[in-house]
Parts: structure tokens; C-alpha cells; sequence
């Protein structure tokens, strides 16, 4: 029993290349175990290891002006140097905190009633500062768009009619590059947005706003038809208990087309964080776009090392937003039996 | 002397490229409270649409179905309906999809504790109190069925609607349904509007067989009363003369006088989408292709 639990889970959270890993640690039928874990983990570290020597073969050939182009070793060390180099900016962080607070302290021994205050660290952001930055951005900018486009699509879905007023409207807004976007969204929140103390920078706003508006297709496309397919007797079954307008919409329609809105939630979280990189590079929000571009501007023999290395950095934190929309896609499926 | 249910000249147009189809024409039926009716026709006669019609799904063009001398107009409650295809919600335990319509129907004439009793009793009838709790992918397609059925007795129904509630069901879970399907009627003795294409169903569970000609224009072709006692034994009326010979009638209703050599008798497969929309779409490809 805690077996089979174990497994579902491991199937439902994306990690099925595990199962036979665990099921040989329980030394069920270990010979077939061998071969499933020679083939689902075997084989892809091979094609890896082709992959990297192909590169690091092929980059060596490129002499571009910042030198050759870097091979596998010069990104890990790339890498290596980011981690350096944010670890050495949280101590100074913490340095500065230390000192003030020393200072702080002294103050008061001084004179009880002295006022006195924290100054916040105003140092450059680190690598990986910059990804929480680029996570935060994206997140708000697909949560944006999935308030705008459930909604819509489930309108969409039940009424035929307003269907096909904006289908139009949709296909041609849909495949608009976020680098059209990004100069009248800049234009429009400079004009809309204005505070003394904003809440937010501009910079994100800019960009969580292009990731909306170019991630939000899918969703409410995939809204629309799932809730425009659903089975007619489920329907009919909800008219047949009278259920109100409202409660068929929330008890049938909704759960219904629960697996297609997921399916679309996936593809727009993809192309929401495909979309951001770019955002970020002309919006200059301090995240990885930005991180890329600065390096680029930079033009240091390191850059493209680095560059590489966000790359990769970039390509796995897409890999695991993707994995992370499939297991919950999977959790809200229900055709699928429990095995 | 006014009538349970009376179904009273009942016709239907549908609107097509071609101009208006008329599936049924006045079709015309008086069922007594308590009684077990089964309307048996070839595919695409519009035996779904008769169901529909009462169910209060489709409107009548001409006619009208009166239930206890109020005519009806919208789907309810009163007018249960089980479909083809089981129609339990997917996302909902067998308990939850029970307790949805429950919960619909009596709000506010039951409380919490009777709304569950009742959900208990009603899935205990059909013997599912084995499985309250499992997903409808987790049970067999008899079990989904018996929930349906469930579903529906748990409305109160005036009349109970079953359209081909079997016919996606393998024989012997059929029968196994069939047979506690008649212990339910024995023991609620319900009003019962059964819709097949099961010549054996047919006489077993029945008081009366509507056999409906071949549409367009659908109408009651012959009624056919059986008298064999109940509590009825399949076993038993294998070998009666009297149940051969009912069987007998309508077998040559179905194939000698209403025999179709132009259309093929379609078998319905397991997996046909709402009957009803199918048997419209054959009846409007005959209308174009004739």
C-alpha cells in the first residue's frame, strides 16, 4: 500500500524515471528494475555526454572577438564564479547590517532616546537575486493573465455567439512578439502609472505586463473549448436538477473543462517565461534578461561564459515551471484511473 | 378520465439547411401511474426524442406531455432522467455525485443527517454502498450505471426516464442490472418510460411495449400489452410459451412490418456520444441523402 502510494506520487510530481530506481531499493524484480533504469536514466546521461563533447569540441573552433567561444568547463566555472561572487555580496550585506546595528547600539548607550534607523543595503543584485527577480516577474504576469483569460474563456465557452464576436480579435493579437509590446506598454504605464512612492518599479510592471499579454492566448483558448465541449448530458443532468445559472457554471462547466484550462495554463506559464527574458532585456528589470544583456554590453573574455551559463539557468527553470504545471495538471485530470 | 402522464399528439420539427425535419408526428400515449412502458424502434425512429420531450429537454412543436394534469415545459427533478452513458461527474465520488442532485432537490425540505441517510439509501438500493467513496474511473461501467440509476430514484421522480440505460453494457452485467432494476420496481413500483432497442429487456422488464415506426414523421405503430406475472424469472421465462410469444410479436413489428432494407439495423457501439444527437444526425443524413 505504501508502496503503490509512493509511486503514484512519483508519477503525479514528474519524477516516473524514479520509479525504477525505487523499486529496486524495495528489490522488486530487480533484473527488469536494471534494465528500465539503464534505459530511463542510462540513456539520456549518454545522449548528455555526446552533447557536451560536441560542444565543447565545436565552441573551441569559434574565435569570436571576445576570444573562443567556452566550452563546458568554462561555463561550470562561469558558474562557479557567480556563486563566488554572490556569496561575497551577502557578506558585505551583512557587514553593512553589522556595523550599523554597532553604531546603532553605541547611539543608544550614549543617549537612551536617540532615534535611530536601519538604512537598507543598496548593493548590486547577484545572480541569483536576479532570478528571484525573474521568478516574481513572470509569476505576476501569468497570474495577471489567467484572471483575465479564465473568465473570458468560460464566457467564451458558453456563449457561442460572444465566441465567435472575439475570436477575431483574439487571432490577431495572439502571435504579436512581446518586443511589439514592450514599447507601448512602456509608453502606456510611464502615462498611467504615476506615484511618488510606487509600489512596484516600473521596469517590473513593464514587463509583468508584456508576459501577460502575450501569455494569455492559450489559456482562454483552451478555457473556451474546454467548457465549449463538455459532454451535453452533464449539461442536461444539471438541467434536469435545476440547477441555477451560477451553480451550473461553478459545478458542471468549471470542473469539467478543469483538465483543458490546465493544459492551457501550462503552454502560457512556457511562453510567459520565453516572453520575460526578452521583456526584461529592453525593459531593463533587473532579472535574468537583463543579466544576459548587461553581460553582452559588458563584452569581458568571462561574458560569454556567463551568458552560456544563463542560458542553461534559464532552459532548466523553464524545465521545471513545465514539470511543475504537468503534475498539477495531472492532479486535476480525471480521466485518468488511479492505477 | 384523465391520465398519469399523458403524452398528447407530440410532434417535433427540427430546423435544417434543407427546411424544417419533422421527427415525430403525433405521437400520442397515456401511461398509468405505476407503469413500466418500454418504447422499442429501429435507430434513429426518435424514441430518444419522445424521452427528451417529457424530460422537458427538447420542446414539443405540436402536442403537449401533461404529468398529474400540469403540463410540462422544463426539465425537472419530477422527470429523473438516466442516460445512455452513465452522466456521473467525473471529478465527484460516487457519494458526491449522488448527493449533488440530493442536495439540488431537497434544499431546504432536508437536513444534513437526512440528505446523507437519504444518499446512504438510495446507493444502497442499487448495492454500491461498497464503493461511497470511489471515482467513477474506478468502478466498472455496470457500477457507473447502477449510480446513475441511483442518481435519479434519489430525485423522487413522478417518472422515471431511462434512455438505453443498458445498451452500452456487456450482456450478463445487463442482466445482472435488468434484474435489479425489476427488484427496485417491485419494491417502489415507480411510473417508468424505458427507452431500448432490446427485444428480451423489453418483455422482461415491461407492462407495455410502444413499438414506434420508422421516422421522419415517427409515430406510435403498436402497443403491446404483457401479462406475465410478476416478480418475473428470466430463467423461468426462457422456456415460457407465453413470453416467446411476446417476443414473437414484436420481433416481427421490428422486422417484418416496420423492416427497413434501405438503412442497415445500426448497432449502437459502447461508446456513442448522446444518443439522442446521434439519432437526429442519422435522421437528417437520410432526409439529405434521400
Amino acid at each position: 500500500m505504501f508502496k503503490q502510494n509512493a509511486l503514484h506520487y512519483l508519477n503525479l510530481a514528474g519524477f516516473k524515471w524514479m520509479i525504477p530506481v525505487v523499486k529496486l531499493a524495495m528489490w522488486d524484480n530487480p533484473r527488469e528494475q536494471g534494465a528500465e533504469i539503464a534505459r530511463q536514466i542510462g540513456l539520456p546521461i549518454v545522449a548528455i555526454l555526446l552533447f557536451l563533447a560536441m560542444w565543447s569540441t565545436g565552441a573551441a573552433k569559434v574565435v569570436t572577438s571576445l576570444g573562443t567561444l567556452p566550452g563546458p568547463g568554462a561555463v561550470v566555472e562561469a558558474g562557479q564564479s557567480l556563486w563566488q561572487e554572490h556569496k561575497a555580496e551577502r557578506q558585505k550585506a551583512e557587514a553593512f547590517y553589522e556595523r550599523q546595528h554597532k553604531r546603532n547600539e553605541a547611539k543608544l548607550a550614549k543617549n537612551p532616546d536617540a532615534e535611530v534607523k536601519i538604512r537598507p543595503y543598496t548593493g548590486k543584485p547577484t545572480y541569483l537575486d536576479q532570478i528571484v527577480t525573474s521568478l516574481k516577474t513572470v509569476f505576476t504576469g501569468f497570474l495577471v493573465a489567467s484572471v483575465i483569460a479564465i473568465p473570458i474563456g468560460v464566457a467564451c465557452g458558453l456563449s457561442p455567439l460572444l465566441n465567435t464576436a472575439i475570436s477575431p480579435i483574439i487571432q490577431v493579437l495572439k502571435p504579436v512578439s512581446p518586443l511589439a509590446w514592450l514599447p507601448l506598454v512602456t509608453m502606456v504605464v510611464s502615462a498611467l502609472y504615476v506615484s511618488d512612492d510606487p509600489m512596484m518599479p516600473k521596469s517590473f510592471v513593464n514587463s509583468a505586463i508584456t508576459v501577460t499579454l502575450c501569455c494569455m492566448w492559450p489559456t482562454l483558448i483552451n478555457t473556451a473549448m474546454g467548457v465549449a465541449n463538455i459532454d451535453k448530458d452533464l449539461i442536461n443532468v444539471g438541467r434536469v436538477i435545476q440547477l441555477g445559472w451560477m451553480t451550473q457554471v461553478r459545478k458542471i462547466a468549471i470542473p469539467a473543462s478543469l483538465p483543458m484550462i490546465f493544459t492551457g495554463l501550462r503552454i502560457s506559464l512556457g511562453i510567459g517565461w520565453m516572453v520575460l527574458i526578452a521583456a526584461e532585456m529592453l525593459a531593463q528589470n533587473p532579472g535574468l534578461g537583463k543579466f544576459v544583456w548587461d553581460e553582452f554590453q559588458n563584452g569581458s573574455s568571462e561574458s560569454l561564459a556567463r551568458i552560456m551559463f544563463a542560458v542553461i539557468t534559464i532552459g532548466l527553470i523553464g524545465f521545471i515551471l513545465d514539470s511543475m504545471m504537468q503534475s498539477l495538471h495531472k492532479l486535476v485530470a480525471h480521466d485518468d484511473a488511479v492505477s | 378520465m384523465s391520465h398519469y402522464l399523458d403524452i398528447s399528439h407530440i410532434s417535433i420539427e427540427f430546423p435544417t439547411k434543407n427546411g424544417p425535419f419533422k421527427a415525430l408526428d403525433k405521437v400520442d400515449l397515456k401511461i398509468a401511474r405505476g407503469e413500466f412502458i418500454s418504447l422499442i424502434g429501429h435507430s434513429g425512429c426518435g424514441k430518444s426524442t419522445v424521452l427528451n420531450i417529457v424530460a422537458g429537454l427538447y420542446q414539443a412543436t405540436e402536442g403537449a406531455v401533461v404529468l398529474e394534469s400540469k403540463e410540462v415545459n422544463e426539465p425537472g427533478p419530477d422527470r429523473a432522467v438516466v442516460f445512455q452513458n452513465h452522466s456521473l461527474f467525473p471529478w465527484l465520488t460516487v457519494y458526491e455525485n449522488v448527493e449533488l442532485a440530493v442536495k439540488q432537490v431537497f434544499k431546504g425540505k432536508k437536513n444534513k443527517a437526512e440528505i446523507r441517510d437519504w444518499v446512504a439509501h438510495n446507493l444502497e438500493l442499487v448495492h454500491m454502498s461498497h464503493a461511497l467513496h470511489k471515482y467513477p474511473a474506478e468502478i466498472s461501467g455496470g457500477m457507473k450505471q447502477r449510480v446513475g440509476i441511483a442518481r435519479a430514484l434519489a430525485m423522487e421522480p413522478k417518472v422515471l426516464l431511462m434512455d438505453e440505460p443498458f445498451g452500452a453494457l456487456d450482456a450478463l452485467t445487463r442482466a445482472h442490472l435488468q434484474d435489479a432494476l425489476m427488484e427496485i420496481q417491485a419494491e417502489l413500483n415507480n411510473t417508468v418510460i424505458l427507452i431500448t432497442h432490446d427485444v428480451d429487456e423489453a418483455v422482461l422488464l415491461s407492462d407495455r411495449i410502444v413499438m414506434m415506426t420508422n421516422g421522419p414523421a415517427a409515430s406510435v405503430g403498436d402497443i403491446l400489452s404483457i401479462d406475465l406475472p410478476r416478480p418475473r424469472d428470466r430463467l423461468a421465462l426462457a422456456d415460457s410459451p407465453d413470453y416467446n410469444h411476446y417476443r414473437a410479436e414484436v420481433l416481427t413489428f421490428l422486422h417484418q412490418k416496420q423492416a427497413k432494407p434501405d438503412v442497415p439495423i445500426v448497432a449502437k457501439s459502447a461508446t456513442a456520444t448522446p444518443a439522442d444527437a446521434a439519432d437526429t444526425d442519422q435522421k437528417l443524413d437520410k432526409v439529405v441523402g434521400a
